[in-house]
């Protein structure tokens, strides 16, 4: 139970107040996060390092707004994420957050540029305005023009990632959420994904939080948070 | 209008992947396919039936037949009474006098062509005017039969569907060697699974004296029903009742069309309650094996009432092509095929009619199937918490 803010300056942009989440197997519960107070500035690039098991991914998902907390509240630029219903809810999450995942999640069936579109489908955006978002989204990442048409399994590891923060960023969502983004990848594809992050964090100002069990990864981010059996531990800047 | 949009890409996600799990969807496709073909086979049978009863009636035509008979084999009218019907008012008048047409109706036995077996076959005495009263009976082949000798002509049903009944055959009953001497048509009309012969010759054949079953009247208009009707039903000499001739086929056509409508709509549901759960499971296991891309759509801000919608609209889908393909089929095999059956106890020839209203209601039915099997696993995908189904991976 403790708490931090990287940037004490600042106003957090989401602050977790004791937060639990527990869940059934079998006949046991297990308690994943035992009443978490954390606080997350805007312009943050955070890290949350845990060993496996540790509620990190849990904890990213309540604050995307996927799961719930079974008590305490998650505030997001003031707004108590328990108070939206489900609607309300995904409406927050379309606008607010951009998810990256370990396994990229990219829909197999539709092409890079289609992956990326599919936040935009969701937005009053005419077809023209969509395709510019898209590709600005793919420049920013460093994708290659050449291959927006190709489909995920066409598509190396890292480039597969890059895809994938296209989709999360071309919203121009709040936070970003990676759970475990270099997860899959190579080291010098991980390095590249990584230097991407940062420097959305550096030049876009945008709000991360990173899950990773990767001290080199995490090295990268400039708060470093670690969980323990359902507690906030450790918290740091990085040299970053 | 949202939610139509997101329903609508989350379709073209998932038909995009159908290759995936072609062989659950073609099991549901079929499954529904087996159901509309077997409804609108069963149905068009009905409907071939009713409507060869009712291409049978005219509505400026009437039929008398004895007070309480409910059918012509049940009915018996003197000559002289059949004559008085000619007097009453309404009925036409030609060169050859008031156009009535008495008719005597007997069954006999004909052995089936197809299944050998004894069958009652319609055989009709009439006069020379029955071809003015019946004016859709028309000769195919041969001539008419001559007053006074054993000739018959056949219908072509009849031809068809008896032994013995071709152009030239010859054929024993009543005491009589009666010989085909021609085939005639009725556009689809009932007549023509009836054999005919000359009135006078029938009676004597099957010794009736002069009695006859019935009389048909043509009318100088539909209008002139009432007034006939009535003169006749009043008139204290005869006790008779009286019907359009229309209506009398329609309502001979009810009790079998109901009974094949209902017979046929039990099993269609039987079997469609089968196409359900079959696509039912279809649907569950692609949900299951969609897990992964619904959890990422919703994670991106996709509502769960498109994921709804969007699993509900593919077993739709699914269920309206198996209905297409059903009703093809149904249309394939099954439209103009030729079937007997009983109708008051005689054999009514009829070709089944799979008619484009049939068809509808066939791919409708489906539909409608679809939409409930759809349902359940529908609401299985909306309710999986999202980040089950990112786990799923």
């Amino acid at each position: 139970m403790t708490e931090i803010a990287a940037q004490p300056s600042s106003e957090p942009l989401i602050r977790l107040e004791r937060v639990s989440k527990s869940y059934r197997r079998g006949g046991e519960t297990i308690q994943v996060l035992d009443r978490v107070d954390l606080a997350i500035p805007r312009g943050d690039f955070l890290a949350l390092m845990a060993p496996s098991g540790s509620g990190k991914s849990t904890l990213l998902n309540l604050l995307g707004g996927l799961d719930r907390p079974d008590e305490g509240s998650i505030l997001f630029d003031g707004v108590a994420l328990e108070s939206l219903g489900p609607r309300a809810l995904t409406r927050w999450r379309a606008i607010h957050v951009g998810f990256v995942f370990q396994l990229y999640h990219l829909l197999p069936v539709l092409s890079a540029a289609r992956n990326v579109e599919l936040p935009l489908l969701l937005q009053r955006l005419g077809r023209a305005e969509r395709a510019r978002r898209v590709a600005a989204a793919l420049s920013l990442v460093g994708f290659p023009d050449d291959r927006h048409t190709f489909r995920p399994t066409e598509l190396s590891g890292g480039q597969q990632q890059r895809v994938a923060i296209a989709r999360a960023i071309v919203t121009n969502p709040t936070v970003l959420l990676c759970d475990e983004p270099t997860g899959d990848l190579d080291r010098r594809a991980g390095d590249e994904i990584l230097d991407l992050l940062v420097e959305l964090n550096r030049r876009l100002d945008k709000t991360i939080v990173m899950v990773t069990h990767d001290p080199h990864a995490a090295e990268r981010a400039r708060t470093l948070v670690r969980l323990e059996k359902g507690l906030v531990g450790e918290i740091r800047a990085t040299s970053s | 209008m949202r939610v139509l949009r997101e329903t609508w890409l989350l379709l073209v996600v998932s038909l995009r992947s159908l290759h995936k799990r072609l062989d659950v969807a073609l099991v549901a496709t079929v499954g529904f396919a087996g159901v509309v073909l077997v409804l609108v086979a069963v149905l068009s049978m009905a409907a071939g039936f009713r409507h060869t009863l009712r291409a049978t009636g005219s509505n400026d035509v009437a039929l008398v037949l004895r007070k309480g008979s409910g059918a012509e084999l049940s009915s018996t009218l003197s000559l002289d009474q059949a004559r008085r019907v000619g007097d009453a008012p309404g009925v036409a008048v030609g060169a050859h006098g008031p156009e009535i047409s008495p008719e005597l109706l007997v069954l006999i036995n004909r052995r089936e062509r197809r299944s050998r077996i004894l069958a009652n076959a319609p055989f009709r005495g009439v006069t020379a005017s029955a071809f003015r009263v019946h004016p859709h009976i028309h000769l195919v082949a041969g001539h008419r039969f001559k007053p006074g000798l054993d000739q018959v002509i056949v219908g072509r049903a009849a031809e068809e569907s008896f032994r013995g009944l071709r152009l030239r055959d010859r054929f024993t009953s009543g005491g009589v060697r009666w010989r085909v001497v021609g085939v005639f048509g009725d556009r689809g009309g009932i007549h023509a699974s009836e054999i005919w012969t000359d009135l006078p010759t029938l009676e004597s054949a099957y010794r009736r004296g002069d009695s006859v079953s019935a009389v048909y009247a043509r009318l100088v208009s539909p209008a002139a029903y009432p007034r006939f009707r009535a003169n006749l039903l009043h008139n204290p000499e005869l006790s008779v009742s009286v019907h359009r001739e229309e209506r009398y086929y329609a309502r001979q056509s009810r009790g079998l069309d109901r009974f094949i409508t209902v017979a046929g709509t039990i099993i269609a549901l039987m079997m469609g309650l089968g196409a359900l759960f079959a696509a039912a499971n279809t649907m569950y296991a692609t949900v299951s094996e969609r897990a992964r891309e619904v959890a990422i759509l919703r994670t991106l801000g996709y509502h769960a009432a498109a994921v709804v919608l969007s699993v509900v609209a593919e077993s739709v889908l699914y269920a309206l092509s198996g209905g297409v393909l059903g009703a093809l089929a149904a249309f394939l095999f099954f439209n103009g095929f030729e079937a007997s059956t009983l109708n008051n106890f005689s054999v009514v020839v009829f070709r089944f009619a799979v008619t484009p209203s049939l068809a509808a209601a066939g791919i409708l039915f489906a539909g409608a199937l679809g939409f409930l099997a759809g349902l359940a696993p529908a609401a299985a995908a909306a309710r999986r918490p999202i980040a089950a189904g990112i786990r799923a991976l």
